[in-house]
């Protein structure tokens, strides 16, 4: 089927857009971000997991959590460019939630054979997070260090998103019958989170270990169920970036146009000016190709995985470039820990990486595009 | 553009269907001279003559003005242009030759024109049998345009006396009318402006001197035009008397693809075999070319390279489909006014990294049996240059990108 021209991006999406703009507007402005993970600035402080789970409860209520449970499973059924716009606003007000890692789950789970008991826990409100990385971080489940002995697991699972605020976790691991993805309650008996210290503030990151923990079973080729949900991971993580991006540019483009040197706003001067015009370009790019990966995972499959790599490989560039131009237009300013640029440079950091960084989405692409490197 | 999910209109849908099967039977086949890629680069009447007749029949069967109205030679229609630009495309037609006129003077007339001269002018126009070019530039005014100095000074029985120097001024040398800015006060410089249209061919000799310039390529297609007590009825002017810089605004904004109405747009064939400068064709061109016994496509940072490239290009497209639903942009030039620097600059990367995979053949230039393309990508590099220069360069895209979309403070 082909792609509408408008994305599909309707009068819904837009709505729930500005629903989530001013959502977390009211609940998290930036200063109150500040506050709450940027209360520490000691470099080797221990992990901690700074949130509010008083606004994640009101965003399950709101319904957001289960926005990626397909409608026939008793989830509201919204094009995944809807879900884009949520998760844009989401980025720009770097709020921590494990609202992305929750639909991440969901939308894995919606290319599962028996996901019906994943689906009823995100419905009944618990947070999930993938667990599936390997120590060198592969975002790839065949590298799994997770083993399955019937529905026991033993092993580790590495870079685990939002470890430290989810209630379960879906965890690839390697059975008789392959890689399967496995349900896990987070609070059950021998699952130990060893949280990572990240540069990171706004969002959270762990080692987790399983030691003989029961589980459920819920999908049968993690593989292939990954792989067909990481398009849509990597719109929506483009959103991510988008958000984040538009916030640095535009509080950069408010700093250079009242902070004065040589008797005139830095905005005046072309060293100042093109580099943001640059960066608003970049943001441009990123959240063109993150609203069509969305809108070929919605109906133009032939050209989803190809949208998805599009998608993230711009991101991931974008994510380094519009933060590091806000670093850098700030001045002495924006070196600060007082300054809330950082917050922003270092979530963008860590989305570039997130889900494969750009060389390796644009290698994937070049397989696509002229077919894999002759042995 | 993969944009095949648009949906026609009845009317619209008809019109589709004439332009198909009119171009199927009636497209000009295989040119008589090597055809240049751009109507910027048009070198000699017999390259114009061709074009010039491909225009007309465009023009007659329709596809050429539909938007305009009736009584300007137009189809009197609403978004026919865009389907028959699309067909036109899709056709691989030759360029219409015509380009300064469609894309920037019409637009311009139709805005700021009186009715008599929008009736008088715009039929010829759209036919493509008056060539239009564009005085704007000077050798003291590039992108600080407001500072043109050619001055027009009126005379006694209400008529104006032109006399200055314009510079690259693409088409002239076939041009049958200039639309020009002009100075008629030196005491103001934005509001000392005024806008014309003045004749070329017929004032040749009488009052106008057009020279051709020789561009880096080897190619003609830009001039440089003296005025020479040049004397033009007051008629002939567009708007107001000091409003120059308002309606060069106006043909501005159509230049750099940023107005509300589609220019006719045609093109694909440029020589004997069509060419276009996409990363799809660099792509081609990797598979072809061979390095150190294998093909270029095998090399992970050439493969890379290349990759990068189509995320900007892709993203680029993205962005111009974007552009056109309104919930998903936060200011209404923010897109379009992007499409000038980007789309120039897309070309000009594009084909330098085909000039890369080329290697050593990428040293072969028009005329070598064995250079890429026949020599397109080379000289595609090289007339890059023009688009990131001409119609406001890349930095003055940037610094109205910068002041009308983002609110820095002006660089003037």
């Amino acid at each position: 089927m082909a792609q509408p021209k408008n994305f599909g991006y309707d009068a819904d999406a837009a709505a729930l857009k500005a629903q989530a703009e001013k959502f977390f507007n009211d609940r998290l402005p930036v200063d109150q971000l500040h506050a709450l993970v940027a209360h520490d600035s000691t470099p080797e402080r221990d992990p901690v997991v700074d949130w509010k789970p008083e606004i994640w409860a009101e965003m399950v209520e709101l319904g957001w959590s289960i926005l990626t449970v397909p409608e026939e499973k008793g989830g509201l059924g919204l094009p995944l460019v809807a879900v884009a716009g949520l998760i844009e606003a989401q980025g720009k007000a770097a709020c921590p939630s494990p609202l992305l890692e929750t639909l991440n789950s969901g939308l894995v789970l919606s290319h599962c054979d028996q996901a019906d008991a994943g689906f009823e826990a995100i419905l009944e409100g618990k947070s999930v997070a993938l667990a599936f990385a390997d120590q060198h971080g592969s975002y790839e489940p065949s590298t799994t260090q997770v083993q399955a002995s019937g529905d026991v697991l033993s092993g580790t699972a590495y870079f685990v998103q939002e470890a430290g605020k989810v209630d379960a976790l879906l965890v690839a691991a390697q059975s008789d019958g392959g890689i399967a993805w496995y349900w896990v309650d987070k609070s059950a008996v021998g699952v130990s989170v060893k949280q990572d210290t990240i540069i990171d503030l706004t969002r959270d990151q762990a080692t987790v270990s399983f030691d003989q923990v029961p589980a459920v079973k819920l999908g049968s080729d993690a593989g292939a169920s990954f792989a067909a949900a990481h398009p849509a991971i990597s719109a929506l993580l483009a959103a991510d970036v988008v958000g984040a991006g538009e916030w640095l540019l535009h509080t950069t483009v408010e700093y250079v146009s009242v902070r004065k040197q040589f008797d005139r706003p830095l905005g005046f001067f072309q060293g100042v000016k093109h580099p943001l015009v640059n960066v608003m370009m970049a943001i441009d790019e990123t959240k063109s190709l993150a609203y069509n990966a969305a809108c070929a995972y919605d109906c133009d499959e032939p050209n989803t995985q190809k949208a998805g790599h599009l998608a993230k490989a711009s991101a991931a560039n974008t994510a380094d470039f519009s933060a590091s131009r806000a670093v850098q237009m700030h001045g002495g300013i924006g070196f600060t820990w007082e300054c809330y640029v950082h917050l922003y440079f270092k979530r963008q950091m860590h989305s570039r990486a997130l889900y494969g960084d750009a060389v390796w989405h644009r290698a994937k692409l070049a397989d696509i595009v002229f077919g894999p490197i002759a042995a | 553009m993969s944009d095949g999910a648009r949906v026609d209109t009845p009317e619209q849908a008809a019109f589709r269907e004439h332009c198909r099967s009119w171009l199927a039977a009636n497209h000009p086949g295989e040119p008589p001279v090597r055809l240049p890629q751009s109507a910027i680069e048009i070198m000699n009447s017999d390259q114009m003559d061709f074009l010039q007749a491909w225009q007309k029949s465009a023009y007659d069967a329709g596809l050429v003005g539909c938007d305009y109205p009736e009584f300007c030679g137009g189809g009197g229609h609403t978004s026919f242009q865009r389907i028959a630009n699309d067909e036109m495309i899709r056709a691989k037609t030759p360029i219409l030759p015509n380009v300064i006129g469609l894309g920037m003077a019409a637009p311009t007339i139709l805005n700021h024109a009186s009715d008599e001269l929008k009736a008088e002018l715009l039929p010829r126009l759209l036919s493509g049998e008056d060539i239009w070019c564009q005085g704007f530039s000077e050798p003291g005014a590039g992108s600080d345009l407001a500072s043109v100095q050619t001055f027009a000074e009126p005379t006694d029985d209400g008529k104006w006396v032109i006399n200055g120097h314009k510079v690259w001024t693409s088409l002239a040398h076939f041009a049958s009318w200039m639309i020009i800015l002009v100075r008629t006060d030196k005491s103001h410089k934005y509001d000392g402006l005024s806008y014309f249209v003045v004749p070329i061919k017929s004032a040749l000799g009488k009052g106008v001197t057009v020279r051709p310039l020789i561009k880096m390529t080897g190619e003609l297609g830009f001039n440089e035009v003296l005025f020479e007590n040049l004397v033009v009825d007051d008629r002939m002017r567009l708007d107001e008397l000091g409003k120059g810089w308002q309606v060069a605004m106006t043909t501005l904004l159509f230049e750099r693809g940023a107005g509300n109405l589609d220019a006719p747009r045609a093109g694909g064939m440029t020589s004997k075999a069509s060419f276009t400068t996409s990363v799809s064709a660099v792509v081609k061109l990797a598979k072809e070319t061979m390095r150190g016994g294998k093909p270029v496509s095998d090399d992970p940072v050439m493969r890379d390279k290349i990759m990068q490239e189509l995320v900007r290009e892709e993203g680029f497209i993205q962005t111009s489909r974007r552009g056109r639903v309104p919930e998903l942009t936060d200011h209404p030039m923010r897109i379009p006014l992007q499409g000038k620097v980007q789309v120039s600059e897309l070309h000009q990367r594009t084909a330098n990294l085909a000039m890369e995979v080329g290697g050593a053949k990428g040293s072969l230039y028009l005329g070598d049996d064995a250079a890429l393309e026949g020599g397109q990508w080379t000289l595609g590099y090289m007339n890059s240059f023009g688009f990131t220069i001409a119609a406001g360069t890349s930095e003055v895209q940037r610094n109205i990108l910068g002041e009308r979309v983002l609110g820095l403070p002006k660089s003037k």
